[in-house]
Parts: structure tokens; C-alpha cells; sequence
């Protein structure tokens, strides 16, 4: 019997280096049962150096880590029983057909030729690759190799899943299946690790981030927490009337105390921090007798707060958290 | 757009009753895994090559255009010496695509996924090795058979070819773990291929494969005598055409024992540090 824990996968102090690079420095991971942990970080940020070490293929240099309650170094095979594991590369077989890859996986899982099988075609069929099991997967497209890749991981029913960038490389359309794919896991009980490059990816999917770069974890919180946490949210007033722009501006840089910036429609707009900024400005307008055309507090998109996070140039605002006045 | 979100998750197979964990189950896996290795043989037949013509083209080489000058004017006789040792040659040339077909599974990432399965972590070698002995059996016996074609004939019987047969699978299958341990070690597998050519070329042409030693150099035939390729084709030389074989075979399984003892746990050793 595993022991009992609250925590699906827990990792404390993890460090790995390869010659002269420090692959990760230190980095420690929870993720509760039937959860999902986004694991965000730009490239060599230590990401799949970090799941190959929770999935039993890489020993860390120091720390220490377990799956389900068992150690991934001194109980690996235990480990390897209760986990899935989706790399960055589709791993399938491409000499092999969609059919001979999942009965191979059953057939190491120790099932019977029979259950192994059964086990290829429901899953073959979840993942709508019923008519393609009998290709060689050389012939797949990308997305369907990835999703061949990702039933292949769960032939074993795993209460663990590691999804290491698994939508790398997909068009958004495809993206968007292996999404619904992770989400029905999760329904299902399953607990999620999943690493990404793709901030929507991991604001769509994830309970809870953790910000990795050089080796270290650089924040971990809920998506919306990570957004509040970068703070300047931006805060925009429109009013029906332009020749109610200056009560406006007056009003915002009164609120803000920043000097207000002019939006191309007559209105104005400023960078707050506390919650109270639209109460307050809602009051004010009234006050005032402002009539609102529009009102918005923006979040800053998960792009601009992993810029911020880990010091790199600018990103496009891509989705704004609107709250309509 | 997709199917997948309209399908319900699927029904389990009972995947937590795994067959009772006996002492069969390693080989179960490897002989999963061997499995997986020939489907993949049987899509690339061009894999079969190294088993199949080159070493045809050896024979009709060395017997046409070599074969009238090294046999004195005799093509037959020399047949007859150049098809057992032939088959030496073809046996460590043929053990060159195993570490090449390793090196590439693990590049492209297939090994990840074994080895993030509760099997024994030497499974994936252990079936890789299972399978080539299908490529030799299909080797010994497209070289035999077109020998014979040629107007090769076995001197003794079926019992000694047999004999034959069974000791060039056993040094094969030693042998073959040395191109295991180079296809862990080497990066590319276009580099494995150049590193056991290197390895081999010169273990099969410095031996009594084509010619026999007393016309070589002192130290060359220090070397070919020690040569392990030399005594398996002793060996067969002895069982097909009639001769003395104990010394021969006592070396062979001296060689097989050393290619176990050293080659195998280096080869594990490899593969468990390759990231």
C-alpha cells in the first residue's frame, strides 16, 4: 500500500546538473490529488529535466521527490506503476500500427494479450484513432501521433500523468483536443503535471503555476493569483460624453495618483493596485454626473507576467479580463 | 470539430489485476519487445540486406574474382574454405544494425517510455538482442543455400551443421553485445555504424576468414590467433568440411564467456546512464 499523503507528487530541493550547467537549482513541486500543476518556463528553463526526474528516468544530484507517496529514487518501481508519462516527442513507434504500439504498452503492463487488446481499442477509440489502428503511425499526422502518444501513457489507467510540453508543435485546433483530452483526466480522478511553454495553455488547464527559469522556481500560485500578483492592473474610463474627458482624468490620476495616459476614444486610463480602485471610481463618476461610455480593469495577460517574472522583453497583450461597467 | 470531447471516458479494463508476477515475467517482456523488433524488420525488409545479399556478394567476390588466385587455381576447393569463414564475417558485420537500431530508439525517444514502465530496465536490450537471432537464423541459412548453389557441399552431416548453426547463434548473440554497448555509448547512430566498422572490419579481415595466416606478418598472426573471429570459423571450418575442433571450440566459449562477462553489464551500465 502506498503511504498516505495529500499530495500527489511533492518534490523538495531538487537539483540536477549536467557538465557545466545547473539544470535545475533547487526546485521544489506540489501538486494535490486530482489536480493540475502547470509547470511553465521558457526553453532550458529545467522543465523536462524536472519531469524526467519525477518520472523515474534521471536520478537528482540532490532533494528528493515522491509520487503517490513513493520515493521516485529508492521506490522506482512503484513509481513507474502508478505514472504516465507523455514526452516532449511523440515516443511512439512509427514502424509500429496505432493497434501494435497500445498492445505493446499493455503487453509490458503485464495484461493479457486479451485485456491488451480490449484496453488498445477503447482507447483508440477515446482519442478517435479507431480508423487509424491499423496504420503504421508513421503515416499519423502530428496531432494524431500526439494523441497516440498520450493514450499509449495512459494504457496503465495511471493515477499520475505527466504531459511534458504536449501540445508543442500542434495548430491551435489540435491544441485545443489535447486540452479536452487533459481536462477529462482530470475528471476522472487523474492528477496532472504538465509542462508548457504556452501561458494560455497553462491559465485554460492548470489549478495552480509554477514559474520555472534557470533551474528555479521563480513563483508558484494560481493562474488569477499569478495575475493579481504582477500587480498593475489597468484600469480605463471612457465617458458617453468627450467633453467629459478632463473630469475624468482629474478623477483617475486622483485615484491612481499616476498621471492618467489619453485612450484614443476620449477616454483615460490608469495602473491600479488595490481592489477598491473601482468602487472608487465607480463613486466618483456618479458623483461627478459622468455618464460611462465604458469601464474596464484589465489583468495583465499571463504573457506579460511571466515577462516580468522572468526579465524578458515585452510580450503582446493577447486577452484582457474585462469587468464590464 | 474533434470527436474526443463528445466521447466518454472509457470503460476500465481491470488493469490493476496484472498476470501474477512470476519468474517469466522479465522474459515476457523481452519477448514483447523482441516482438516489436521484428514487426519493425518485416516493414523494412531493406534492413535485411547485411543478412542476406552482402553477404551473397562477398561469396560471388571472393570466389570469382580472388578465388582462382588464392585457391592455386582452384575455385572450388577455395569455396569450400571461404564459406565457413564467410559466415564469420557476416555474423559481426550483421551486428552492427543492432546498436545502430538502439542508438536510434533511444534518440527518437521510444526508450523514454520503457523506461518509465515497471519492467526490468535491461527488457528493452535483452528483446532488441531476442530478436536478431531470427536475422542470423535468415543469415545462416540464405548463406548455406546459396553456397551451395555455387557448389558448396557440407564434408560431414546434419548433425555437424546443425552443430554449426548452434554455435555461431551462441557466438552471434555474445558478440552482438558489444554493438549494444557502442550503440549506448556513441551519439548518432550514423556514428555507431563508423565506430563497429572500425571495431569490426578489422577483427573479420585480420583472421582466417579469406586466407590462412602463414603468409602474414609475425605479429599479424599473433593477432589472428587470438582472434576470436578465427576460432569460430575454426570451429565451423571443423564441423562442415571434416577436422579437428576441440582446441577451436574450447576458444570459442572462452570468448563467448568474456563477451557475456564484459560486454553485457557494460552495455546495462551504459543504458541506465544515458539520460
Amino acid at each position: 500500500m502506498p503511504p498516505t499523503t495529500d499530495y500527489a507528487i511533492e518534490a523538495e530541493g531538487l537539483r540536477k546538473r549536467f557538465g557545466t550547467t545547473q539544470a535545475l537549482d533547487g526546485v521544489d513541486l506540489r501538486v494535490g490529488q486530482g489536480r493540475v500543476l502547470g509547470v511553465l518556463g521558457p526553453n532550458g528553463a529545467g522543465k523536462t529535466t524536472a519531469v524526467r526526474i519525477l518520472a523515474t528516468l534521471l536520478r537528482p544530484d540532490a532533494g528528493s521527490a515522491r509520487i503517490g507517496g513513493f520515493d521516485v529514487v529508492r521506490d522506482a518501481a512503484s513509481v513507474r506503476r502508478t505514472i504516465g508519462l507523455t514526452g516532449q516527442y511523440a515516443s511512439v513507434d512509427e514502424d509500429l500500427t496505432g493497434v501494435q504500439n497500445l498492445v505493446l504498452i499493455g503487453r509490458l503492463l503485464d495484461l493479457s494479450g486479451r485485456d491488451a487488446r480490449r484496453r488498445a481499442a477503447e482507447l483508440l477509440e477515446w482519442f478517435d484513432l479507431a480508423e487509424a489502428g491499423g496504420r503504421r503511425a508513421g503515416t499519423y499526422s502530428g496531432g494524431m501521433r500526439r494523441r497516440l502518444d498520450l493514450a499509449a501513457s495512459l494504457v496503465g489507467r495511471p493515477a499520475v500523468v505527466f504531459l511534458d510540453e504536449p501540445t508543442t508543435g500542434l495548430d491551435p485546433a489540435k491544441r485545443e483536443d489535447m486540452w479536452t483530452v487533459v481536462r477529462s483526466l482530470v475528471a476522472e480522478g487523474s492528477t496532472v503535471l504538465l509542462t508548457t511553454q504556452y501561458l494560455e495553455e497553462a491559465d485554460q488547464l492548470a489549478d495552480e503555476i509554477t514559474v520555472i527559469d534557470h533551474g528555479r522556481v521563480i513563483a508558484h500560485d494560481t493562474p488569477l493569483g499569478l495575475k493579481r500578483q504582477a500587480g498593475n492592473r489597468t484600469l480605463s474610463v471612457t465617458p458617453a460624453d468627450p467633453a467629459q474627458r478632463a473630469q475624468v482624468a482629474e478623477l483617475l490620476a486622483a485615484i491612481s495618483g499616476e498621471e492618467p495616459v489619453a485612450l484614443p476614444a476620449g477616454g483615460s486610463s490608469v495602473p491600479v493596485v488595490d481592489d477598491e480602485a473601482v468602487t472608487a471610481a465607480v463613486a466618483g463618476l456618479a458623483a461627478r454626473g459622468v455618464v460611462v461610455g465604458e469601464l474596464s480593469l484589465h489583468l495583465p495577460t499571463l504573457d506579460e507576467v511571466f515577462s516580468a517574472l522572468t526579465q524578458t522583453g515585452p510580450q503582446p497583450l493577447a486577452n484582457d479580463q474585462e469587468v464590464a461597467a | 470539430m474533434t470527436t474526443i470531447a463528445e466521447r466518454p471516458a472509457p470503460t476500465p479494463v481491470d488493469v490493476a489485476a496484472p498476470a501474477a508476477a512470476g519468474p517469466l515475467r522479465p522474459l515476457r517482456h523481452a519477448l514483447a519487445l523482441a516482438g516489436r523488433s521484428l514487426v519493425k524488420t518485416a516493414r523494412t525488409p531493406e534492413a535485411l540486406i547485411d543478412v542476406t545479399i552482402q553477404p551473397v556478394i562477398f561469396l560471388v567476390l571472393f570466389t570469382y574474382i580472388f578465388g582462382g588466385a588464392l585457391g592455386g587455381g582452384d575455385r572450388t576447393s577455395y569455396l569450400q574454405y571461404l564459406v565457413p569463414g564467410l559466415l564469420g564475417q557476416s555474423i559481426a558485420l550483421a551486428g552492427v544494425s543492432l546498436g545502430v537500431n538502439l542508438n536510434t530508439d533511444i534518440s527518437k525517444g521510444v526508450f523514454d517510455r520503457f523506461r518509465s514502465l515497471p519492467i526490468s530496465r535491461s527488457a528493452p536490450l535483452v528483446g532488441a538482442v531476442l530478436a536478431d537471432v531470427v536475422r542470423y537464423l535468415i543469415l545462416f541459412c540464405f548463406l548455406m543455400g546459396f553456397a551451395f548453389l555455387i557448389g558448396f557441399r557440407v564434408q560431414t552431416g546434419p548433425v555437424e551443421l546443425l552443430a554449426a548453426l548452434g554455435v555461431s547463434m551462441a557466438f552471434a548473440l555474445s558478440f552482438c553485445w558489444l554493438s549494444v554497448l557502442v550503440g549506448m555509448l556513441v551519439r548518432t547512430p550514423g556514428a555507431v555504424q563508423g565506430f563497429m566498422f572500425l571495431l569490426v572490419l578489422p577483427l573479420s579481415f585480420g583472421s582466417s576468414v579469406f586466407v590462412d595466416s602463414s603468409t602474414m606478418p609475425g605479429w599479424l598472426q599473433h593477432f589472428v590467433e587470438v582472434n576470436p573471429i578465427t576460432h569460430l570459423v575454426g570451429v565451423v571450418r571443423g564441423l562442415l568440411l571434416g577436422g579437428p575442433v576441440a582446441s577451436d571450440l574450447a576458444w570459442t566459449g572462452g570468448w563467448i564467456a568474456v563477451f557475456l562477462a564484459v560486454f553485457v553489464p557494460l552495455a546495462l551500465r551504459a543504458y541506465n546512464r544515458r539520460a
